[in-house]
């Protein structure tokens, strides 16, 4: 049994008895998992390859249906409704949990429609409230003072970091209640990368972030709360300084001093 | 002794390799100086003459550049929407054991020699073509068809290629958005692989105008500018392939080099085109 300490926040999502089953494959990729994310706290991933941690964060907007076959067995529970039900309505799920990606991904257009295509596809058409909303996100996200005065420049045209902060902006437009991040911070340099951890650890005011990343130190710098995982097992959560400095499961321990990984 | 081996195989395989660039050179130098008496005798006027009298000598290119251009456009027209919707449905809409078996099918309709292609519109789409808008059922607008129907799994197949080019990450981020596959397609792939389907439509193209067997048939071989797309017109490669047997002075069978050297020309642009603009902006632009 994994140890999971006691969540002090509200939890905004639990995850109970959730298996994963990967198209074709008949054993499950996740097993069993039960854990709680706190409201307006940070969570943090780890784990070594292929222990499942960014195939836990696809579960939470569904981002596994996009490819037949997959299956999902138990619950994951957002705000107290199960997100697994079938007739779960995927475009405002995702609108309420949105995703960031291990490589920046602008789309192909202006700076400023990257970050108004979320409200756009919400039927928003006020070009003021638009350009309103689309600065406050670029304030947020802390790249306005950078592009604010080139807003119709192509996005891919901005530095990686910059391509990055953009797509948090892009995704924080629209409010969701919780924002995903997968690596986030794999293709950046280590400015950029403060820049994106800086961002997280201001985001979570407003907003819950699951992180998944495979950077011990970067997990420890931003996280509240820290899972472990192992071969689609949860080992254990804690509370981020208790799990890195006392950790309870001696696997845990191992881990994180290097012994394997 | 390695070593010498692995020298020799460098410089074998760079002689193949080079053997292209040779062959090509030869090539071009055989038909522009085969072409050279006509060149001398009519100039670029060759390029805007539309009278081809070889009893008097006189060989005018317009009326088989025309029909080259006009029946490929016609192809176009046809092929382009057709196209683009089959590799819209394979790349992203269709289930995977649908895309794969339509993808090979399509892959196989690419593979049929052109022959079949011209019996067929010979045989049976030009008297169907006939009962609808009459003539005698050959002519431009019936050489459009039977290009567009021949060109149509090859453009599929790499417009499709193109489209999946498009990383799964960017329609991932745009999914994530909450966004629809339409939206998606309409926001996201498409632009994002614009160049590259331009890029493969101009590719077909190139292989529309140089084609021969397809069209031969059902050209109707008249050497002038038809009042009408439903008249008999003829082509480059339909009056090369036709006249070549009949050319009995030397300025008629220079005249005849003359045409390939331009269809060369033109086949030559636009591949260019295709390949060094639009199909490698797609490789820089990929994340």
């Amino acid at each position: 049994m994994p140890t999971i300490c006691d969540v002090t926040h509200e939890h905004i999502i639990d995850v109970k008895n959730f298996s994963f089953y990967y198209a074709g494959v008949d054993t499950p990729n996740l097993k069993k998992i039960n854990m709680p994310i706190g409201k307006g706290a940070v969570t943090a991933l780890i784990g070594p390859s292929g222990c499942g941690k960014t195939t836990l964060l696809r579960c939470f907007n569904r981002m596994h249906d996009l490819y037949p076959g997959n299956r999902y067995e138990g619950e994951i529970l957002f705000d107290g409704h199960n997100i697994l039900d079938k007739n779960e309505d995927l475009i405002k799920l995702r609108t309420r949990i949105g995703m960031i990606f291990q490589k920046p991904t602008p789309f192909p257009m202006s700076i400023f429609d990257n970050v108004a295509y979320g409200l756009r596809l919400q039927g928003l058409k006020n070009k003021n409230e638009l350009s309103d909303r689309v600065e406050q996100a670029l304030k947020d996200a802390a790249l306005w003072k950078e592009v604010g005065s080139r807003l119709k420049s192509p996005g891919t045209a901005l530095s990686g970091g910059q391509q990055q902060r953009l797509c948090i902006a892009r995704a924080i437009a629209v409010e969701p209640e919780v924002l995903l991040f997968d690596e986030p911070t794999s293709a950046l340099d280590p400015i950029s990368t403060q820049a994106i951890e800086e961002l997280i650890t201001k985001l979570k005011e407003k907003v819950t972030i699951i992180i998944v990343t495979h950077n011990m130190q970067q997990a420890a710098r931003v996280s509240d709360y820290t899972a472990f995982m192992y071969l689609g097992d949860l080992i254990e959560l804690g509370v981020t300084e208790e799990l890195f400095i006392t950790p309870k499961e001696e696997m845990t321990e191992q881990y994180i001093t290097g012994k394997f990984g | 002794m390695n070593r010498t081996m692995d020298i020799l195989f460098h410089n074998i395989t760079r002689f193949f390799a080079l053997f292209v660039l040779i062959v090509l050179i030869a090539l071009f130098f055989v038909l522009f100086s085969e072409a050279k008496p006509a060149i001398d005798a009519f100039g670029l006027q060759f390029v805007t003459n539309s009278k081809w009298a070889p009893n008097m000598d006189i060989f005018g290119g317009y009326p088989a550049i025309y029909g080259s251009i006009v029946s490929t456009v016609i192809a176009m027209i046809i092929a382009t929407p057709v196209a683009v919707g089959i590799a819209i449905f394979l790349s992203e809409l269709a289930p995977p054991w649908l895309a794969a078996t339509v993808g090979m099918a399509i892959e196989l309709l690419a593979a049929i020699p052109s022959i079949i292609y011209g019996m067929w519109g010979l045989f049976y789409l030009a008297p169907l073509l006939r009962d609808i808008w009459g003539g005698n059922g050959l002519g431009l607008a019936t050489a459009g068809v039977v290009l567009s129907i021949m060109i149509l799994p090859f453009m599929a197949a790499i417009t499709r290629d193109a489209m999946k080019t498009t990383p799964s990450i960017l329609k991932e981020s745009a999914y994530g958005m909450g966004a629809t596959r339409w939206e998606v397609l309409k926001d996201v792939v498409i632009p994002y692989v614009k160049s590259g389907i331009i890029g493969s439509i101009i590719l077909a193209l190139g292989r529309a105008i140089g084609e021969t067997m397809a069209v031969t048939f059902v050209m109707g071989n008249a050497h002038k500018i038809p009042n009408s797309i439903f008249k008999p017109a003829t082509s480059i490669p339909v009056t090369l392939a036709n006249e070549f047997t009949e050319a009995d002075t030397d300025l008629y069978y220079s005249s005849l080099f003359y045409l390939a050297l331009i269809l060369l020309i033109i086949s030559f642009t636009v591949i260019a085109i295709a390949k060094f603009w639009f199909l490698r902006n797609l490789q820089e632009q990929k994340i």
